[in-house]
């Protein structure tokens, strides 16, 4: 009987042809839904944008030195990033397993399921970079000025989409059923979207508060964002990077334990 | 004597209390078909989970082309095709996304796609229905098209979960002609069933699974002549009637099965001194499952 060794190379761990097969069955899902999911994207922050730029910027027009429109078109771009990464990786991961049985078909061909979470990550962190740009584009049309420093919005959503994307997989992977996530979405995304300082500073809350508000990736998000636009602060926006990689790298590999639990008996 | 595509040896799964496959030992020599028959929940969808490293067995040794599992079982996968046993395409794309997406996954060069994706089309004969979105396929049509995907970088394994269950008789059929095609062309297949007829049409070898472990193995034909013999007597009757005859034969050592409106008295061949009268039939698969893996539904 011939060897292993005889009959090709040892394929390693996270391989790009693996990882390119699995972002393939994204992209060609995508082509048939991408309106839906590009509507969704845009609305739901331009909502967000209008409802407080237009309502509490009628009370507030200047927010800790900014155009109140300014201060929320570039915090909510966090919001995006969240809503087109996090929710998106808890039901669409949860859907794929549970009904379309999709992870199956793709473990049973040569992809491991640590490529597989990398790459629907990857995928999804691609897609909130775009989309979380999309708040930004439409505080342009209400007079946020343009500058460099935008070119890396895309970026900081990447970063920040790819921990949420992790952070929605393993939730997904440790859910017994749908129902679970209503815990998730109220008790832990709920609150960090409304404490990240994309609508009000946290300059007001007290001491403790915002001490705790570094440990919420979406804050940092949020600040990364607002200094990309109005310029940045040195050393200490590149520790709020660090935070959101650190972010990252941790649920990442939380997320890879999760679907390994769920996905191999 | 020729390689083996599969070779188990003790292998043992457990989930909690449950075992599910029990210290199973098959071989599937390369180029033949093996058909691993049972009855529900006698463990064929485990062990074909555990050929996939989709399940990880508790014990025993486990080789897929060579390859030790589950360490080396991405590069087994990458030269095995499965077919599931349930539906997993994606429902929304077309036919075409869905073999293209499988090239990818299954790593065929760029220059050969295109060709890879043709050849599997006409294989299962949906040229015709390359663009149509799989949720408006008929049930024969998925179930192809489940097929093609799995063939589409040609393996040299095939490993089927029940291929045809759920399916009406024509569009059975359909699919054992692609699946004799396949084995004509040299691909060793190893096919869990429950349908007698299937394996015994398609089957060089098969392997009876009862309670997570062969109870027998060889060619159906030799199998059936093995523990059924060449004729059976069928008896019908009450049920009375049916437990008389049951205890008749049994005490003159005859082995016997029920049929649910009959008893089958097997190995009848030359049995002249046997007075009781019933239709005398050629033996089959289906006599030696229902021996062996019991009448009983678990």
């Amino acid at each position: 009987m011939a060897t292993a060794e005889a009959r090709g190379a040892h394929l390693g761990r996270l391989e790009r042809s693996a990882l390119t097969g699995v972002l393939v069955r994204e992209a060609v899902n995508y082509s048939s839904y991408w309106k839906s999911s590009t509507f969704s994207s845009t609305v739901e922050p331009t909502i967000y944008l209008l409802a407080f730029g237009f309502g509490f910027g009628s009370l507030v027009s200047t927010i800790g030195g900014y155009d109140y429109v300014d201060f929320v078109g570039t915090g909510t771009v966090a919001t995006a990033v969240l809503f087109s990464s996090a929710f998106p990786a808890m039901f669409g991961t949860f859907v794929k397993y549970q009904f379309q049985r999709t992870y199956d078909a793709i473990l049973a061909a040569p992809v491991d399921t640590e490529e597989l979470v990398t790459a629907e990550a990857l995928w999804i962190a691609t897609r909130a970079g775009v989309y979380g740009c999309v708040p930004m584009l439409v505080a342009m049309v209400f007079g946020l000025d343009p500058s460099w420093g935008m070119l890396a919005v895309p970026f900081i959503g990447w970063v920040a989409g790819f921990g949420w994307a992790c952070f929605g997989i393993s939730i997904a992977g440790y859910a017994k059923s749908f129902e679970n996530f209503n815990y998730v979405v109220s008790a832990v995304l709920t609150p960090l979207f409304l404490l990240a300082g994309s609508f009000f500073p946290l300059d007001n809350f007290p001491q403790w508060a915002q001490v705790l508000a570094n440990l919420n990736p979406l804050h940092h998000c949020v600040v990364l964002v607002r200094h990309a636009v109005f310029g940045w602060d040195g050393w200490k926006d590149l520790a709020r990077l660090g935070a959101l990689a650190v972010f990252g790298l941790l649920v990442w590999r939380i997320a890879i334990h999760a679907m390994t639990r769920k996905l191999i008996d | 004597m020729a390689d083996l595509a599969i070779r188990l040896r003790g292998v043992v799964k457990r989930y909690g209390a449950i075992t599910a496959v029990d210290g199973l030992d098959l071989d599937v020599p390369e180029g033949t078909c093996v058909g691993l028959l049972g009855p529900n929940g006698a463990g064929k969808s485990t062990t074909m989970r555990l050929l996939t490293a989709q399940a990880i067995a508790d014990e025993g040794e486990l080789e897929v082309l060579g390859f030790r599992l589950p360490e080396e079982s991405k590069q087994a996968r990458a030269q095995c095709g499965v077919v599931p046993q349930l539906d997993n395409l994606d429902t929304t794309l077309t036919v075409e996304q869905n073999l293209l997406v499988f090239a990818h996954l299954y790593r065929i060069e760029r220059s050969e796609r295109r060709e890879a994706i043709e050849r599997a089309l006409e294989m299962s004969k949906l040229v015709g229905r390359r663009d149509a979105r799989v949720d408006k396929l008929s049930g024969g049509m998925r179930r192809r098209l489940l097929i093609a995907r799995a063939l589409v970088h040609r393996p040299r394994l095939a490993l089927l979960d029940e291929p045809t269950v759920g399916l009406d008789p024509q569009v059975r059929q359909e699919l054992w002609a692609l699946i004799d095609a396949l084995r004509s062309e040299g691909t060793t297949i190893l096919m869990s069933t429950h349908y007698i007829e299937e394996a015994q049409r398609l089957a060089d070898t098969v392997l009876i699974m009862s309670h997570g472990s062969a109870v027998a193995a060889g060619p159906p034909s030799d199998l059936v002549l093995e523990h059924a013999g060449h004729e059976v007597l069928e008896v019908y009757g009450p049920p009375a009637r049916l437990a008389e005859v049951e205890a008749e034969a049994g005490a003159a050592g005859m082995r016997t099965r029920r049929t649910g409106t009959s008893i089958s008295i097997l190995g009848v061949d030359g049995t002249n001194g046997f007075t009781i009268d019933g239709e005398r039939r050629p033996a089959n698969l289906e006599d030696v499952f229902v021996l062996l893996t019991g009448e009983e539904i678990a």
